[in-house]
């Protein structure tokens, strides 16, 4: 359990040693008191019989910014596609052990894996504006079948809430109409931030979303993901330890499909408990 | 080094000899069939209807008949192409079903015209009792098409980046949802490319529309009347001997609307790509 990776003594932050401690909703606080949104347990991933996931448990605290670290082939992407079941779109994958959200198993019987991704959002990696205008990008989400229909206004109110939200609304306000295509890489990674707000899932996954971007557009979306955490929870995985360690409040270091250590991100980065997340967090390795 | 260069020099050649032959041996068809057929072409030709068995008057009918026959075979032919094809593309994975129908769809396309013809004679006009007409030509062509429309569909329908399909499947879309708004409206460039050279095949086609809708002169009235195409209308003339000029009129017809249906065929996907691109 998640127990056994998150160190006891969470001394490094201004926050409750254990989230996970009922007790600290003593001080009425909630947001101080997170409850885990999502529980990991046992889960194990194998694509043509290879194991990716090699038994990973874990949990997701409610309006925290978790971030995933690991070197490259640690499968965390593919915990992140676990999440909301973009596994089984590839061929020849296989999924044992449990995701609970709000305590009830995403792989159990009769859950909808379409409606389970209207609450569980999405960026992706390279920025994948859908061929279509700015504002169609946006709307995207919000006219499929299965959500409320809205009216224009609506909708146009939507649109520029999720653009501001993503801070790019300034530069894309003028022309709403033109090609997603066309912005540049960085806006259109934070094109694809509206768009997934537009959902508005209660849980956003963000694989490497940084990767192929400047430290602006970088600044941007961390800026962006950490006012989002007041009402989303988030999964933030990245190559790029530095952004972990800013960007996220609890810290996951991923080797090989096998979680090494979970823990607040403070105490991650200065005080690791297993040898393998200091060397990888110092630089050593990776 | 020198030798380098010399090999490169001879593809070169070779490769441009080959592109040339072929564009002169079309130049050829197009110029000779052109020079003479055109100077029997004039309105009364176009409107007219054939007179004493083809010898005078015109292909107004013929003209008519051709296009009803493969914009009707076109209308039943496409939706059942472009449903397998997303069948086959989105719906299943990769299996010996899936390459068992590809290898069927390959045979039917190899399959001569006339096989067509005689199964279109043998099962809509007789069997269904659908007679020498341009519901059953219809048919018969839309049979003979369909594995063209089914390919180059799917080549378009696989061509849409899979990146896409993830991110509205992300999204919350169906399977359905994301072909409707994300995998079709992409694909449609290529879907139109199989659709014209379908259209182009169905206007030049003879032998598996003469068994199944007959060569009537006169102008159908229903689904259930027979056609003359202009393709039967030509093969009857020249076969017959019964007038050499009309026959190159008739030919010269044929060979601008193909010509006709090439060049909007590529102005349509230019536009359509410059578009999307935009």
């Amino acid at each position: 359990m998640s127990g056994v990776h998150r160190p006891g003594g969470d001394r490094s932050r201004g926050e409750p040693a254990s989230p996970r401690a009922g007790a600290a909703a003593a001080t009425g606080d909630a947001a101080a008191a997170p409850r885990p949104k999502v529980e990991v347990r046992g889960l194990r991933v194998s694509f043509y019989g290879e194991e990716a996931i090699k038994g990973i448990s874990l949990d997701i605290h409610e309006r925290r910014i978790l971030g995933i670290i690991g070197p490259a082939g640690s499968a965390k992407t593919t915990f992140l596609r676990a999440l909301d079941r973009m596994n089984e779109l590839s061929e020849g994958c296989r999924t044992e052990g449990q995701v609970l959200i709000d305590g009830a198993d995403v792989y159990g019987p009769g859950v909808d894996p379409v409606a389970l991704r209207k609450r569980v959002g999405m960026v992706f990696a390279m920025p994948m504006p859908l061929p279509l205008s700015i504002y169609e990008n946006v709307v995207y989400g919000t006219r499929l079948k299965g959500t409320a229909a809205k009216s224009a206004s609506e909708l146009d109110e939507l649109v520029e809430a999720c653009l501001r939200s993503a801070f790019l609304w300034d530069e894309v306000k003028d022309r709403l109409g033109s090609s997603g295509l066309k912005l540049s890489g960085g806006q259109q990674q934070r094109l694809c931030l509206a768009r997934t707000l537009a959902v508005n899932p209660e849980i956003i996954l963000l694989d490497e979303p940084c990767s192929g971007l400047d430290p602006i557009s970088t600044a941007k979306i961390e800026e962006a993901l950490a006012n989002l955490k007041e009402r989303h929870t988030i999964v933030l995985v990245t190559n790029n330890t530095k952004q972990a360690a800013r960007a996220s409040d609890e810290t996951a270091f991923f080797l090989m499909g096998e979680l090494v250590e979970l823990g607040s991100t403070a105490s991650i980065f200065t005080n690791p408990k297993d040898r393998r997340t200091e060397d990888y967090v110092t630089g050593r390795f990776g | 080094m020198n030798s380098h260069k010399l090999s490169q020099w001879a593809a070169v050649a070779v490769l441009a000899a080959a592109t040339a032959l072929i564009l002169a041996v079309l130049a050829f068809i197009v110029f000779f069939v052109l020079e003479k057929g055109l100077p029997q072409i004039s309105l009364g030709f176009l409107l007219d209807r054939p007179r004493n068995m083809g010898k005078e008057g015109g292909i107004g009918p013929a003209i008519v008949g051709t296009l009803l026959l493969s914009l009707l075979a076109i209308a039943v032919a496409l939706p059942l192409g472009v449903g397998t094809a997303i069948y086959l593309s989105e719906y299943t994975r990769e299996s010996r079903l899936t390459k068992a129908i590809r290898f069927g769809t390959d045979c039917l396309a190899g399959i001569p015209s006339i096989i067509f013809g005689l199964f279109g004679y043998i099962f809509f006009v007789t069997t269904l009792r659908l007679g020498w007409s341009l519901i059953a030509g219809a048919l018969t062509l839309a049979i003979m098409i369909l594995p063209t429309l089914i390919r180059t569909s799917e080549e378009a329908i696989r061509a849409v980046p899979r990146s896409w399909r993830e991110v509205s499947l992300s999204l919350g879309a169906t399977r359905w949802e994301t072909v409707r708004k994300v995998v079709l409206p992409n694909a449609l460039p290529g879907i139109l490319t199989g659709v014209m050279l379908s259209f182009g095949r169905s206007i030049g086609e003879t032998a598996a529309v003469i068994y199944t809708a007959g060569s009537s002169f006169r102008l159908p009235r229903g689904a259930f009347d027979s056609v003359r195409t202009l393709a039967v209308h030509f093969y009857i003339l020249a076969r017959e001997g019964l007038s050499t000029e009309k026959a190159y009129g008739t030919a010269a017809v044929l060979v601008i609307a193909v010509l006709a249906v090439n060049a909007t065929t590529y102005a349509l996907m230019n536009r359509f790509i410059r578009r999307r691109s935009r």
